[in-house]
């Protein structure tokens, strides 16, 4: 239970921390934040290894190595497409 | 002291630069000057936190991790070199749904691997060592993992089929229905989220009195069969892809920015949910970030329409029976225009103002904007900007992406609030492939279905330039006053081609 309301206080906290930032974000960089935001949502790659590890049959070690595919295709795709349309946005001259 | 620093203790240290360098690299994100090199700390963020998890002793099974992680590397970057710009928006709600599973496959694996015991005997990245089993902890910490298993998959199912259906529509696929298409249909959603909640329970009742296996079964399937809790989450799973379906299905048009950001919040959640299963806080501090992230963006969308989410979600939008037809705002009011006269008003133009909508998008008019913007500029000495409504086009920030690849300098994009106080000095606004978003009904019509909704007072223009193919209406499905005011011509041609032929009329003045 303790590490439950421990988890749940950072869960808290954490969205936040989001809303003080993201409310800051200007609408013209909106798109890159959401394909910026979605390669952190990428993160279940971390669960996906996580899992995959230890000492599972072939069915849980399946599943789990899919995940590891899809979250890394949106972590990597994420950060890379956002650098490319980051790199787009000019100042005058 | 060496104990101390354990190489778990190391590992959360880790996890904890991590965090901070997610919120630090959303930070960049205030500023286009400082962006790049914000995604760049999310992108370092991410590397950190996936080397640390395979340096850990206790992760086995290298190779097919590693094979995975280069699969879908590859596939990652091929999909983001090769997208093209007009096609963001479909990225983005694939991206979505991969989100969406890679959560449902975790808390799956997770459920089916003896109920993640070897997780709670050796939480990876977890706030602290456990070793429960047998202890009243023990059952607490299973309680949780399955209620967060059970969320992951419930979100991340809807998130995976809503992206689906969202995609669809985006890449115009033919056979992805308008509309609801069932009968009854929020009834029918509310009877599968009840369902779908009677089976969250069943999975973590099982869990904590598990049902006997018979003897004869075999290893492999012994895990599964132990506890009923696999064959409940699959059902969990599958209430949730049709969730998805029926949910996004009725939305479409100029709802989509709305439903891509919904989903892009789901993502996170789901990312959060999956941190609950495996005790992980990096998962819920930055599936969180995204969580809000998502939230802040619907809410956007939803005022910049004023509509609740609500609305946008469940009620049909149609013209009112108050509205007028197009027939009594037309009718012999509408004065077509050709490039030739258009060039002539603009050659005396001081300032322009350019509001692009999603038809500039379709068209793919992004270049020949800017090629007649500067040569107004540079030709002509006028100063040219573009006024930017929050839901032009079908995602948060879609025009300026488009703009920003015509190397517009993102100066010259402004806010809707921003301009409209000048929008009476200005000498002629051009609005391409846009309709309700310029539809002064919202300001003067109560029962309009877009009364109250903010919208860029083109009609204040000195004269207004539409470029449009047709009178058809817009998303709204009303008439708009706007192309029939005495300041107003209509240049009825595709986006593009009517860029084109502008500029090669100024050329030859």
């Amino acid at each position: 239970m303790e590490t439950l309301i421990v988890l749940l206080t950072i869960f808290v906290l954490a969205i936040f921390v989001g809303f003080e930032i993201i409310t800051k974000i200007p609408p013209t960089l909106h798109t890159p934040l959401m394909s910026g935001s979605n390669a952190i949502s990428g993160i279940t790659l971390i669960g996906a290894v996580v899992t995959s590890g230890g000492d599972v049959t072939w069915l849980p070690k399946t599943l789990a190595v899919m995940a590891v595919i899809f979250a890394t295709i949106n972590v990597v795709g994420g950060f890379m497409v956002t650098h490319r349309m980051l790199s787009m946005f000019k100042r005058k001259g | 002291m060496l104990a101390v620093v354990s190489v778990q203790n190391l590992i959360n240290l880790a996890y904890l630069v991590a965090a901070v360098l997610f919120i630090y690299g959303l930070k960049g994100l205030t500023h286009p000057r400082t962006a790049v090199r914000g995604n760049l700390l999310g992108a370092l963020a991410m590397l950190i936190a996936v080397v640390v998890t395979l340096w850990d002793q206790h992760v086995i099974g290298w190779s097919w991790i590693c094979g995975g992680i280069v699969v879908g590397s590859a596939i990652g970057a091929y999909l983001a070199v090769k997208v093209e710009m007009t096609g963001m928006p479909e990225l983005v709600a694939l991206y979505n749904g991969f989100g969406g599973i890679a959560s449902v496959l975790v808390a799956g694996a997770w459920l089916l691997s003896g109920n993640g015991d070897h997780v709670i005997h050796d939480p990876t990245g977890a706030l602290g060592a456990f070793d429960l089993v047998g202890k009243p902890e023990h059952s607490a910490a299973l309680m949780q993992g399955t209620i967060a298993a059970a969320a992951s998959g419930l979100i991340g199912g809807v998130t995976l089929l809503g992206s689906l259906v969202a995609y669809g529509k985006l890449a115009g696929i033919k056979w992805v229905p308008e509309g609801a298409f069932l009968p009854q249909q929020k009834v029918i959603n509310a009877v599968l989220v009840l369902i779908a909640l009677a089976l969250c329970y069943f999975t973590v009742t099982d869990i904590l009195n598990p049902t006997q296996a018979p003897a004869e079964a075999s290893a492999a399937t012994a895990a599964i069969f132990t506890t009923h809790s696999g064959l409940y989450y699959t059902g969990i799973c599958i209430i949730a892809f049709v969730l998805g379906v029926t949910l996004v299905t009725p939305i479409g048009g100029a709802d989509m920015p709305v439903v891509i950001a919904l989903l892009n919040s789901y993502s996170g959640l789901a990312a959060a949910a999956t941190g609950f299963v495996i005790n992980n806080n990096v998962l819920i501090i930055a599936g969180s970030l995204v969580g809000a992230s998502g939230l802040i963006l619907t809410s956007i969308m939803c005022k910049a329409m004023n509509r609740s989410l609500w609305n946008v979600m469940f009620a049909t939008m149609g013209p009112s029976s108050s509205s007028a037809t197009a027939d009594e705002v037309y009718a012999g009011k509408i004065k077509s225009t050709s490039g030739e006269e258009i060039a002539m008003l603009l050659e005396t133009a001081r300032r322009v103002v350019i509001i692009p909508g999603y038809g500039m998008a379709v068209s793919q008019a992004q270049h020949a904007v800017r090629d007649l913007a500067n040569l107004l500029e540079s030709k002509f000495g006028a100063n040219v900007d573009y006024a930017i409504h929050p839901v032009a086009g079908r995602m948060p920030g879609h025009m300026n992406v488009l703009l920003a690849e015509a190397n517009i300098p993102y100066d010259k994009l402004r806010e809707m609030d921003n301009i409209n106080p000048e929008m009476d000095q200005v000498d002629v606004a051009i609005v391409i492939g846009a309709n309700d978003v310029v539809n002064p009904v919202a300001r003067t019509d109560p029962k309009s279905p877009i009364a109250g909704m903010p919208i860029i007072d083109a009609d204040k223009a000195r004269t207004v330039i539409v470029i449009k193919r047709s009178l058809s209406p817009g998303y709204a499905g009303i008439p708009n006053p706007l192309f029939a005011a005495d300041n107003a011509l209509m240049f009825f041609a595709d986006g593009k081609k009517a860029f084109q032929e502008i500029i090669e009329a100024l050329k030859e003045a």
